[in-house]
């Protein structure tokens, strides 16, 4: 009887070790699901690339959030909601929203005074979504429909010639 | 002829419609009446969307003088319609004014001054046989004529039988089922202008090549049946055919109409083309034909002004932008029990506060009511299921209620709500007097909202991700220059090196004009 328990306890092992084995080496070699996390997260930020949480546009922030080396509360557009919803995607703590900075204003788009415009082109280089157009030296503009109030641009402006609007 | 047409109205040769009341009819007060034209009034209130779509861009100036008929603003883009001067006179400004659409809310207009001649514009181009033409410029001709479909949903006709004209086809339902309880123009305009309907029909037909067309009347119109059968007798059209349809709310809607003459069903999200038909409301085939033929565009229309607040209730033949009130006036005025000002029908109609909006392009009813319904008390759902057995849609209107409370965006599609057309006859059998009507109202507009946002941010996406590869490219040609020229200088002897530095010297001496590039020194 004792030997059969014991061929029992091998086999069963056996098969176990032999399973983590596999798999092991599987999850290894092949390429991880983190990219397609990386898209289900940006999904989730509101791609206003706003570049409040400290990285660039909403996609290397969503990277960074998969690489478990930024947390879920940097995104003051998103609001308290997204947050939320990071964290229930990805089992974190769902923390208030972190960053103090003034939250883009919802419904917003930048406006530049034409009459003042010096044709710098700086607005147009700091425009995440090339939402500014305009040659250097000439007046520019923003495209209303494409502009999504990060005002990434006002700072910017060496004249103030930008304002946020309320979008039509 | 015509009695047999009629006669025939008994078996109600059918398709099946879902749910729907009868209601309690009101047409017989405005119905008394023959159609009488509103004169010409002393201002005009020409909004510039009266339509759905983008909104017409005005074409006069402040000032300028107008004829009847003239072009005052075009069309904007592809699903749009333009506008004509309804009268003569001068345009005296083009500002915000309460309209109906808005629910007295004001909107951009065009004020003409009239001067009481209605002198009309010469026609620019002669009428010729639409028969001559071919199909694309008929449509392209329509799409001039400023007509939007009359029936309600002003959507502009031209561009709906652009999209249908390419589809294959079989019937042509006209539309002169008005199941709304006070409503009676279209009534009325099919019986004292049938030849015009039909004649509106026979031109569309053609556009459009279809071989079969329909003209849906309730079986309660009596006058006009006979009216519209003895037309078609002299006609001899047999492509056209006369149905008489049970009374029953809202068997008028599009999807609702199409499945009760051809017993096909509107697929979710669909349109009446996808089961090859075409429906038209009976004004519109009218202002079709007077444009095509007599080369007048939508300046006026067949309106009720009814309600037992309003002296003498009738039909009223208005030229568009003639305020309601001087459209009330005419009719004897207000009478002393007027409490409440409805545009367009009972259950579907929008409740303004000012009489001041003009009578615009979808106007189908004026209803004065003595009586303001008061909101009663709303109680918690028993889950009766009497929603559910009206509902001419097949919803489950108690079940899209809780997730319409719930806000849950996922599920309120799942269950079709973007289908609810918003006829109100859940509400109005619901025990516990829940405003489903107005919830569903509210979740659509919040679905609209969410689907908007949602593609602003989509395209946010793809223009950053574009401007980053861009920038990346941008780098690598760069570096790549940099190394190219570091390769150079390594493989480049002394005297190179010697030139090189002399033209770099010579470039950097007029230091004091050279612009500073963006990013540099910031922050100073």
């Amino acid at each position: 009887m004792w030997i059969g328990i014991a061929i029992a306890v091998v086999t069963i092992t056996g098969i176990a070790l032999a399973a983590g084995l596999v798999l092991g080496f599987i999850s290894r070699r092949l390429p991880g699901n983190s990219g397609d996390l990386v898209e289900r997260v940006n999904e989730l930020l509101p791609q206003t690339q706003c570049a409040q949480c400290g990285y660039p546009g909403c996609r290397p922030y969503a990277t960074a959030i998969v690489d478990d080396s930024a947390p879920v509360n940097l995104c003051p557009p998103g609001g308290d909601e997204t947050v939320r919803r990071l964290a229930a995607l990805l089992g974190r703590e769902p923390l208030p929203v972190a960053t103090s900075a003034s939250p883009a204003s919802p419904g917003c788009v930048a406006v530049i005074d034409e009459s003042l415009c010096i044709g710098c082109s700086w607005c147009r280089d700091a425009c995440p979504v090339d939402a500014i157009t305009g040659a250097h030296h000439f007046m520019h503009t923003v495209i209303a429909s494409e502009c999504t109030g990060c005002e990434l641009c006002v700072a910017r402006c060496p004249v103030d010639c930008i304002a946020m609007a309320a979008a039509r | 002829m015509s009695n047999e047409a009629v006669s025939a109205a008994a078996t109600f040769d059918l398709g099946k419609l879902n749910g729907g009341l009868r209601l309690p009819g009101e047409k017989e007060q405005s119905t008394s009446r023959a159609i009488q034209l509103v004169p010409v009034p002393a201002q005009l209130v020409l909004p510039l969307t009266q339509h759905s779509g983008n909104s017409a861009q005005p074409v006069v100036g402040i000032g300028e003088k107008v004829l009847k008929g003239q072009l005052i603003a075009d069309s904007d883009g592809v699903l749009s319609a333009p506008v004509h001067a309804s009268s003569s006179g001068k345009v005296v400004a083009i500002e915000p004014w309460p309209v109906s659409r808005r629910y007295g809310d004001p909107a951009p207009c065009i004020i003409i001054e009239c001067d009481g001649l209605d002198e009309a514009v010469e026609v620019a181009e002669p009428v010729v046989a639409y028969g001559s033409l071919p199909p694309d410029t008929l449509l392209q001709k329509i799409l001039q004529g400023g007509i939007v479909g009359l029936g309600g949903a002003v959507f502009p006709t031209a561009q709906k039988l652009m999209q249908a004209s390419t589809l294959p086809l079989e019937y042509l339902l006209l539309n002169g089922v008005e199941c709304e309880p006070y409503i009676s123009c279209d009534d009325m305009l099919l019986r004292e202008q049938p030849l015009e309907v039909l004649k509106g029909a026979q031109i569309l037909m053609y556009a459009l090549g279809i071989e079969k067309c329909y003209v849906a009347v309730e079986s309660d119109k009596p006058d006009a049946l006979h009216k519209a059968a003895d037309v078609l007798a002299e006609l001899k059209d047999e492509r056209i055919v006369l149905k008489p349809v049970p009374t029953i709310y809202p068997s008028g809607g599009e999807d609702q109409l199409v499945q009760l003459i051809t017993n096909r069903e509107v697929p979710s999200g669909g349109l009446p083309t996808d089961v090859g038909c075409l429906v038209q409301n009976v004004g519109t085939a009218a202002a079709v034909y007077r444009w095509i033929c007599e080369s007048e565009p939508l300046i006026s229309r067949v309106t009720t002004v009814t309600g037992d607040g309003v002296a003498m209730p009738m039909n009223v033949l208005a030229r568009i932008g003639t305020t309601v009130a001087d459209v009330v006036a005419f009719a004897g005025g207000y009478t002393d029990r007027a409490k409440q000002l409805i545009i367009g029908g009972q259950m579907m109609g929008k409740s303004v506060t000012t009489d001041r909006v003009p009578v615009v392009k979808a106007t189908n009813c004026i209803l004065v009511m003595s009586h303001v319904v008061p909101p009663l008390d709303e109680r918690p759902c028993i889950r009766c299921g009497e929603c559910a057995v009206v509902c001419p849609v097949v919803l489950q209107p108690q079940e899209l209620y809780w997730f319409a409370c719930a806000d849950d965006e996922v599920k309120l599609r799942e269950h079709g709500l973007t289908d609810c057309i918003e006829c109100g006859c859940c509400d109005l059998v619901c025990p516990s007097h829940i405003p489903l009507m107005a919830g569903f109202r509210q979740a659509k507009a919040r679905i609209r909202e969410l689907a908007d946002e949602k593609a602003r941010a989509e395209r946010a996406r793809r223009r950053f991700e574009a401007r980053t590869m861009r920038r990346e490219i941008e780098e690598q040609k760069r570096d790549e220059e940099l190394a190219e020229q570091k390769r150079a200088a390594i493989t480049a002897g002394p005297r190179e090196i010697q030139e090189m530095v002399e033209r770099s010297k010579q470039k950097k001496r007029p230091v004091a004009h050279t612009k500073k590039g963006p990013g540099t020194d910031r922050g100073a």
